[in-house]
């Protein structure tokens, strides 16, 4: 458990890393990297407006009712 | 409807909020690439991004400050994504464009492995297997971080993980790449199942 903390370890648990590795990670950093879409920054920016603890904008969190008190506990 | 509700968590302060907006914009980009891995076509990647936003902001009194903001929303994201997968959203979606387009060969390889190639592998997989092997290969989680993301067992990440890497190695080595995304009924169903545990125990883990 305590061996696998970080994820180079996770290459090392299976012997060797494939080769294909890093292109997976290429492919994860490719979009991580690309210009946020303007559609995202007017969504941040509207955040704002919507009240978290009565705003539920689409059909609301997971597992939490709308008066807060949710499922759980 | 109340405003001062004394059974739920205490309201955040500005700044708190401000904190939590903050940490959620860093994400995006995180989130966004997340979606991608799982469902391929950018365009419906991003709704489920926009959606999974959405709920995080709504959901924010739950989040523990100094906790990882990007596995709290990635559980997000990726109930949503099987949400919608079971209303059939994402069934069979792959956009052959997208791949060729990042099409990049690695330099100093004599034999470089295509992206595309490795983008169009990556979403055969059975989609829990695709699902942890973006997690830790990509994500760069732990076992311990993804096994807590996705509601399971470290030894079931591994194991996912171990598959999934096998799986690609074999497709890519003979070249072997099925054109498009396969309906494995089996393999849906039992992320299906996943998700109704998770669903009916805490899913997502910020709370103790």
């Amino acid at each position: 458990m305590a061996s696998d903390r970080k994820s180079s370890s996770a290459n090392a648990a299976q012997g060797r890393a494939p080769e294909w590795a890093d292109g997976l990670k290429q492919l994860y950093d490719s979009v991580v990297e690309e210009d946020l879409p303007d559609s995202f920054k007017n969504l941040l920016a509207r955040l704002d407006e919507i009240d978290p603890r009565r705003g539920n904008p689409d059909n609301g969190s997971p597992s939490q009712s709308p008066d807060g008190r949710g499922a759980q506990q | 409807m109340s405003d001062s509700d004394p059974a739920g968590q205490s309201p955040r302060t500005a700044t708190e909020k401000a904190a939590f907006k903050r940490e959620l914009t860093d994400v995006v980009p995180h989130l966004r690439a997340f979606a991608r891995g799982l469902c391929g076509r950018p365009d419906m990647a991003d709704d489920l991004v926009q959606e999974t936003l959405l709920k995080a902001w709504a959901a924010q009194d739950r989040f523990e400050p100094g906790t990882s903001m990007r596995a709290w929303t990635f559980v997000i994201l990726r109930n949503a994504y099987l949400t919608d997968m079971r209303r059939n959203r994402f069934r069979g979606e792959y956009d052959e464009g997208v791949a060729e387009r990042i099409l990049t060969a690695p330099a100093g390889q004599e034999e470089p492995i295509h992206l595309s190639d490795l983008h169009r592998a990556l979403l055969t997989l059975q989609p829990e297997r695709r699902e942890a092997l973006l997690l830790v290969g990509a994500g760069g989680f732990s076992y311990e971080e993804a096994a807590e993301i996705c509601g399971c067992a470290v030894g079931t990440i591994k194991s996912r993980v171990g598959r999934a890497r096998a799986a690609l190695t074999e497709m890519l080595a003979n070249g072997n790449i099925p054109r498009r995304s396969t309906d494995d009924e089996a393999a849906h169903r039992a992320i299906l199942e996943e998700l109704d545990v998770v669903a009916a125990g805490n899913g997502v883990s910020s709370r103790g």
